[in-house]
């Protein structure tokens, strides 16, 4: 009877699940869809505490409180730590899985089928690659670590043989699962893999990265769905890797590159010098030059980049936004999908900084839209601008999807110096006739032209 | 194989379709909070380990139960906190004049 009732309040909470990310699909039902899921979770975890197996509740209510009071500082953080908590929670994921394939390894063996024992070598193998891979992500993203990508001679060839031989003990287990002498060798060479998997990693790629260890976490989730034959593990688990791998697809078509470049390639450092620096002219202006142009325009986009957030100039932004707006011009914001340091990062800043989110359009909303506007203003934004994508076949960076900001009738770029971007390339964009260099850190510069333009407002009151 | 081990297979092959047609539609504008809400629903782990650690078969089974139901309390706890933080702060353009 109990156990019939556990099964109903899975299966309600399994239905919960699936509409809670179908209800995320638009920012109008989002909010409901969090509450589905959190009524889903609720009931999934109130039916698993009247389990007849359970015979003491105290560590139970005990790791409850402590969670929660782990968790609740982890959901308060600013929104530009955003990407490190969620690589964090990737990593705390991950942990859970390794722990409990761990624990159901050593109760069950030497009794264990062949295919559980597949389920758990990849529920163990994942969990840990992936909960030190996260941690250094983490670790990365919050600046504790190096950012630059660290490679030595031969790295592939000594990350993946560590990978193949835990494959290769993994494979041994499966075949005799009785052989425990082996097991931690499977939980610990994963851990020192993801270290070394994530070290030749730059701060750039980890949108792909975290989408990447995403979809692990949720696979190692499902792989223990199988090993405790939980349904709901399963379903939950799937959705996680699901999400993970779509994430991951979108970011690397957005860089126009590949998973294997993305884990092999350390982009970035080898082309660095691939441009001969040739003597080229660009135009500048300065703060009341740019709020002229943008006050006489009708229409605007703003192109943010990870630079606007690391000057932390959403808010001068915003400013701009209001100014612009109050004066009938129709100021909108073009975001790429690899702007800001994980997916939709940057959405969530300028939605912090308090800008409607209907005017927040994605690359293809975008670029039909520059040939009719009046001036394309990038802040913080550089390769993603860079017309040598669409133009020069011999650019490192030919091929990735670009906002279009060139066929602008005008484009300024908030930039400190001429200095090339991540890919190592210089922007053309900068040294076109129809472009103006707004040299200066992005919160004074957006600051100045504010004032200027607030000034001019309180003159023609 | 067993035939539970085959209904599971069923399950996960067919949750992976939904997962992926569901997400499919979520907009761009959301796909942060779509990674923090799939990983607090991901901490339904929390499951799997509350009966390993509330069996007590064996102390190794209870402490790594513990420390697992930790871990993902705390994404249950900090995920949903943080996606709906976030969802809070996207607004529609009319509601903004005060």
């Amino acid at each position: 009877m109990i156990e019939q009732f556990i099964q109903v309040a899975y299966i309600l909470a399994v239905a919960l699940f699936i509409l809670s990310l179908r209800w995320l699909s638009a920012p109008s039902t989002a909010r409901r869809g969090v509450l589905a899921g959190e009524i889903g979770m609720a009931l999934a975890i109130g039916a698993t505490l009247l389990n007849p197996e359970i015979v003491s509740y105290r560590w139970i209510f005990i790791a409850f409180v402590i969670g929660g009071a782990i968790g609740i500082p982890l959901g308060l953080v600013q929104m530009t730590a955003v990407p490190q908590r969620t690589a964090l929670s990737h990593a705390f994921g991950a942990f859970a899985a390794t722990l409990v394939g761990t624990a159901e390894y050593y109760l069950e063996v030497p009794k264990i089928a062949h295919f559980m024992m597949f389920a758990l070598v990849m529920e163990v193998i994942l969990g840990s690659l992936t909960f030190t891979g996260s941690l250094m992500a983490a670790g990365k993203l919050q600046e504790v670590l190096p950012q630059r990508p660290i490679t030595y001679r031969g790295q592939n060839f000594v990350n993946l043989s560590i990978l193949g031989a835990a494959i290769l003990i993994g494979i041994y287990l499966i075949i005799h699962p009785e052989a425990s002498y082996l097991f931690p060798l499977i939980v610990v060479i994963p851990l020192v893999f993801g270290v070394l998997m994530i070290i030749p990693i730059g701060g750039a790629d980890m949108p792909t990265v975290i989408s990447l260890l995403n979809s692990y976490a949720g696979l190692a989730a499902a792989a223990m769905g199988f090993v405790l034959n939980s349904k709901l593990l399963i379903v939950a688990g799937a959705l996680d890797g699901s999400s993970g791998f779509i994430l991951s697809v979108i970011m690397c078509r957005a860089m126009n590159r590949s998973f294997t470049n993305v884990l092999f390639g350390a982009f970035g450092q080898v082309q660095a010098s691939a441009d001969a620096h040739e003597d080229r002219t660009v135009r500048s202006a300065s703060p009341e030059d740019a709020a002229a142009i943008l006050e006489s325009a009708s229409s605007v986009i703003i192109v943010p980049g990870y630079g606007m957030a690391v000057a932390q100039a959403q808010h001068r932004v915003r400013e701009l936004y209001d100014l612009l707006t109050r004066r009938g011009i129709n100021v909108r914001f073009a975001i790429h999908p690899v702007a800001g340091r994980m997916p939709g990062h940057m959405n969530v800043l300028l939605a912090e900084a308090d800008i409607p989110y209907d005017k927040l359009l994605d690359m293809d909303e975008a670029n039909p839209e520059f040939p009719q506007t009046d001036v394309a203003l990038v802040i913080g934004a550089n390769d993603v601008t860079n017309p040598a994508a669409r133009t020069n076949r011999l650019s490192p960076i030919y091929g990735m999807p670009i906002l279009e900001v060139d066929k602008a009738r005008t484009v300024m770029v908030i930039k400190r110096s001429l200095s090339p971007g991540f890919a190592g390339v210089d922007n053309e964009l900068y040294y076109l006739d129809k472009t103006l260099m707004l040299f200066g850190d992005a919160k004074a510069f957006v600051g100045a032209i504010v004032r200027e333009l607030s000034h001019a407002q309180g003159a023609a009151a | 194989m067993s035939s539970d081990m085959i209904s599971s297979l069923y399950v996960f092959v067919l949750a992976g379709f939904v997962g992926f047609e569901v997400i499919r539609r979520v907009s761009p504008l959301l796909h942060t909070p779509l990674m923090s809400l799939t990983n607090a629903l991901d901490a339904i782990a929390v499951v799997g380990a509350i009966v390993i650690a509330g069996r007590q078969q064996s102390t190794l089974g209870t402490v790594l139960g513990t420390l697992a139901v930790i871990a993902s309390m705390s994404n249950v706890v900090g995920g949903f906190l943080i996606t709906d933080r976030m969802l809070r702060m996207f607004r529609r353009g009319e509601r903004k004049q005060q």
